[in-house]
């Protein structure tokens, strides 16, 4: 590098550690950093579809989002997680620290076991959402879309723990769809047909571990691996290889976004707003306000907003609900504002598709309660259709319906088909 | 004799402004400016061939959109070039940088701090918050909250709403900015010395309080409140220098009727029967207004420009104990060359932004040690940028301009008048900070303009150098800037008027002080206010 060459009066370090700070600094020539699938990425990108996830440069889609939708629900989808913000938390005390920060009942996930939580601020206000994995009795990974090292600092103060922030050192994967499982076992992981839904196991791969985990992000059978990023290429190739004649696809995020919404789950700052980062207060959700209160465990010990979210229930302070809804006709509802009999907004919808495993038009929402909570008819949205710069302005009746808007049994089978 | 309308008393850009919209709601008005060129402390002077200087003010961000739109400065040549970040040299021969990419910026800190590098977002949005609910007040005029006028009690209790507004923790947020010292907030949010250091910056800038000092937070803030063309927070250098801004501002003026005397000196306000009749040159020459407004800080206006008897005694004290104390001084400095800084790659965009050199709390706080002690710092805090790596206007090609901020200079050095002497002294205490990190940087000056709060003080007329026209500490800001009963641009003697720095909402080359004076203005002639724009709305 041409800077390394340069004379630096004022420092009088070691060329090592110049060297090393040099490089440090160089990463503002790049905006948007590779993930250690780059290559792979790169190669496969016909598309050239970039979008900025968290500071890497990840795809919205490879060659066709169409049928890289396709390739999650008939076939193998490959999509790099990487960029997904990862934290290990370690220690005697991280049982105790974890279930402290985060909604769910912490000692009861054992380990190899993974469950979806949510974490949120004293005032109960949602901070994030992600996936804690349980890796040993004392070793966990918090995966999340949002970065928290700060505020699991403080929180971790008066516990025997260690947090690290560790996305760059460890690799992401998340194979999905119905020969995920079949791909796996091709690629020669023995014993992968005993992991059951949220279950995680380590297998060895280029004398090293991965760990796989039966979740994801799609609501259809699939799997999640972590491998550090110096094995990343090769866990691809693996896996590709293994998976070529059973239709595995690399798949960009537009894609996994529409098999997420049937599924039913929620995007944070997509469907709602993350506490750190709502300016306006009162974009401010609580649990119950966005469909996680199920997650919530009154037996529970203290942990972090737990007074301010009983007492919003109890003196009836929750505002918002997050509903599911079905939408009259094909015409995605993408953001349009939802009313009560036509004419008293009360919401407003965060995600809309036409889905195809349901052949459903759906959407997901945020209205303003009694609706959708205890008054669920005579919901309508107004969608605005641009169609040849006209809008085609459209009323069509809603109704609210449970979530995930699919039910695939191939999710949860034990053992896993072979397709 | 001819009367105007208006007499303008001063050719800053808050009396250009308010001057532009009186004339333009159909008043007669004249400006006089001492000097003969205008500007005030918005100025771009060419003081050696071929380069022009910044000369006091020197980046863009605060000025309101609405007045440029209103005042069609776009039209008459204004545009301001955003800049990109900026860093702090460290003296270990590295620096922290500051990126205008979210992303960029996360990793540039978690090279010092992981956790600090991720305690941004929560800084930015409790910031942010606080923004949003001062910035609407920027362009209105703050009530009086004696008064049970229906109009002062309507902006009371838009601001009470406002306020109310607020969740609990915001209040208590809102109450301890306003209160409390910057090093203290940033305590809350970030546990590396630079990264504060890198913060405090701007809490200090103008103000003769260090980063300790309560009352700093809000200073903060006021730097924070401005935008380029709508990206919020964003600073810019206006092309051709600070001097563009009032060069359109005069154009403008000039264009809807207005008149300008430079070289025309106002010796003091022509009062009769307690009301404002004109203003005396320093010549002798009487011009004769019907009412006259000051550009010039409460305290030039009240104590050397209108006599002690026009004015009641609470008031009189109330202006002398105003706080306008002198921190700061202006090194601009014409280079045959750029400067190299070898801490820095020479790809980096922030040798386009704004440069510092200190790089902990404690050096910032023992700088101000020095101006308490009545000394300029030994080693001083310094804002620097080099517009030409922007602009291509202000020097010959390949040649540069640098200006440098310097904070901390005191009004009076060790209870005296600054002499040459001291002059070239503090100069010298700039020169060889950046020289530490810039080595040969000397080999490269060219001319070199230095302004202590002397120098300012009689150029530019602002009391003891301050560039605030008052300190921006809560106890001088809205209702009771500049002087409680007193904040609504008007004066105890009829037909004086307010409208520079000094006033609501305070200073940096904003343009709202002189705006919301006009608007007060022309409320007492029952004029129309349909040519001036509402702020824009923050939703």
């Amino acid at each position: 590098m041409a800077q390394a060459t340069r004379k630096r009066p004022v420092a009088k370090t070691e060329d090592a550690a110049v060297s090393a700070r040099i490089d440090a600094q160089s990463h503002f020539r790049t905006l948007r950093l590779g993930t250690p699938f780059q290559p792979r990425l790169d190669a496969l990108a016909k598309t050239q579809d970039w979008y900025n996830w968290a500071g890497y440069r990840a795809p919205h889609s490879l060659w066709d989002e169409e049928l890289e939708y396709f390739a999650i629900r008939s076939q193998a989808a490959l999509f790099d997680i990487s960029p997904m913000t990862k934290y290990r938390i370690e220690g005697p005390d991280a049982e105790a620290f974890l279930d402290r920060v985060t909604l769910r009942d912490v000692t009861r996930l054992r380990p190899g076991r993974v469950h979806y939580t949510a974490w949120c601020d004293d005032e109960g206000f949602v901070l994030d959402d992600g996936t804690l994995f349980r890796l040993s009795p004392t070793r966990f990974r918090l995966c999340s879309q949002e970065r928290h090292l700060p505020w699991l600092l403080d929180s971790a103060i008066g516990f025997d723990v260690t947090v690290d922030e560790e996305t760059e050192a460890v690799a992401g994967l998340a194979l999905q769809g119905p020969t995920s499982f079949a791909v796996l076992r091709d690629a020669g992981f023995a014993g992968v047909e005993k992991l059951k839904v949220f279950d995680l196991m380590d297998f060895p791969h280029d004398d090293a571990t991965v760990t796989i985990s039966r979740t994801g992000f799609t609501g259809d059978l699939g799997y999640e691996l972590f491998v550090s990023a110096d094995k990343a290429l090769s866990l691809w190739d693996r896996l590709m290889t293994a998976g070529e004649l059973r239709g595995i696809r690399a798949i960009g995020y537009t894609a996994l976004n529409r098999a997420r919404l049937e599924a039913g789950l929620i995007v944070a700052n997509a469907d709602f707003t993350t506490a750190e980062h709502a300016i306006r207060a009162d974009r401010l959700r609580r649990p119950d306000e966005i469909g996680l209160g199920f997650m919530i465990d009154p037996q529970k010990a203290h942990f972090n907003g737990r007074r301010a979210i009983f007492e919003a229930r109890a003196k009836r302070k929750l505002r918002h609900v997050l509903v599911g809804l079905e939408i009259e006709g094909n015409i995605p509802a993408e953001h349009a504002i939802v009313y009560h009999k036509k004419s008293q907004e009360v919401g407003l919808v965060s995600a809309a598709m036409w889905s195809p495993m349901a052949k459903r038009n759906i959407a997901i929402a945020s209205l303003v309660r009694p609706y959708g909570d205890t008054v669920v008819e005579d919901l309508w949205v107004e969608i605005y259709a641009m169609r040849e710069l006209q809008y085609q302005k459209l009323m069509k009746r809603a109704k609210v319906v449970a979530r995930p808007f699919i039910k695939l049994d191939r999710r949860t089978a034990n053992p896993p088909a072979d397709f | 004799m001819k009367a105007w309308d208006a007499i303008v008393i001063g050719g800053g850009h808050n009396g250009l402004v308010n001057a532009c919209y009186l004339q333009r709601a159909g008043l007669d008005v004249l400006v006089v400016e001492k000097n003969d060129w205008v500007g005030g402390a918005a100025t771009s002077r060419e003081l050696t061939p071929g380069f022009l200087y910044s000369n006091c003010s020197y980046v863009c961000s605060l000025f309101r959109p609405e007045i440029m739109r209103d005042l069609e400065l776009p039209r008459f040549g204004l545009q301001v070039i955003s800049y990109e970040g900026g860093a702090v040299f460290t003296r270990d021969g590295d620096y922290l940088a500051n990126y205008r990419d979210h992303d960029v910026h996360r990793r540039e800190f978690a090279r010092f701090s992981r956790r600090d590098a991720e305690a941004y977002d929560r800084y930015a949005r409790d910031v942010t918050r606080q923004c949003r609910f001062i910035q609407p007040l920027l362009m209105r005029t703050a009530p009086d909250p004696t008064s049970l006028k229906p109009r002062d009690l309507g902006e009371l209790l838009y601001l009470g709403k406002k306020f109310a507004g607020l969740s609990a923790e915001e209040m208590a947020l809102t109450l301890r900015f306003w209160t409390m010292s910057i090093s203290d907030f940033l305590d809350e949010y970030f546990e590396t010395d630079v990264i504060k250091a890198n913060f405090a910056l701007s809490g200090i800038i103008g103000t003769a309080l260090g980063p300790m000092s309560p009352g700093t937070a809000y200073v903060l803030l006021h730097h924070y409140m401005g935008e380029v063309d709508g990206s919020v927070g964003a600073w810019g250098y206006a092309r051709g220098g600070m001097g563009a801004v009032t060069k359109a501002l005069a154009a403008s003026f000039k264009a809807s009727g207005g008149t300008i005397r430079t070289g025309a000196e106002v010796d003091h306000v022509l009062v009769s029967r307690g009301k404002a009749k004109g203003v005396v040159l320093a010549g002798g020459e009487e011009i004769y207004g019907k009412l006259v407004v000051s550009n010039a800080d409460v305290k030039r206006t009240f104590l050397k420009l209108v006599e002690e008897k026009e004015l009641p005694d609470i008031f009189l004290r109330r202006v002398k104990n105003f706080k306008i104390r002198g921190s700061s001084g202006k090194v601009n400095i014409a280079l045959d060359s750029l400067p190299e800084f070898p801490a820095l790659p020479k790809d980096s965009p922030v040798y386009r932004g704004d440069m510092h050199f200190t790089d902990s709390m404690e050096r910032m706080e023992r700088a101000y040690d020095d101006w308490k002690a009545g000394r300029w710092s030994a080693d001083p805090f310094l804002d620097m940028v080099i517009p030409t790596t922007l602009d291509p206007t202000m020097a010959p090609s390949g040649k540069h301009f640098m200006s440098c901020f310097v904070q901390y200079a005191p009004p009076k050095v060790n209870g005296r008048d600054w002499t040459d002497a001291d002059r070239d002294g503090f100069a010298e205490s700039v020169i060889a900070q950046i020289a530490e990190y810039s080595p040969g940087f000397r080999d490269r000056i060219v001319h070199m303009e230095v302004r202590t709060p002397r120098e300012i003080e009689a150029e530019v007329g602002l009391t003891e150098g301050n560039i605030f026209q008052g300190e921006l500490t809560f106890d001088q800001l809205l209702f009771n800037r500049p002087v409680p009963g007193y904040a609504q641009y008007r004066s105890p003697v009829g037909g004086l008027y307010m409208c520079g720095s000094s006033t609501h909402p305070g200073g940096g080359v904003m343009g709202a002080p002189g705006r919301n004076s006009a608007a007060e203005i022309l409320r007492d002639l029952a004029k129309s206010t349909s040519h001036m724009s509402p702020a824009h709305d923050v939703i």
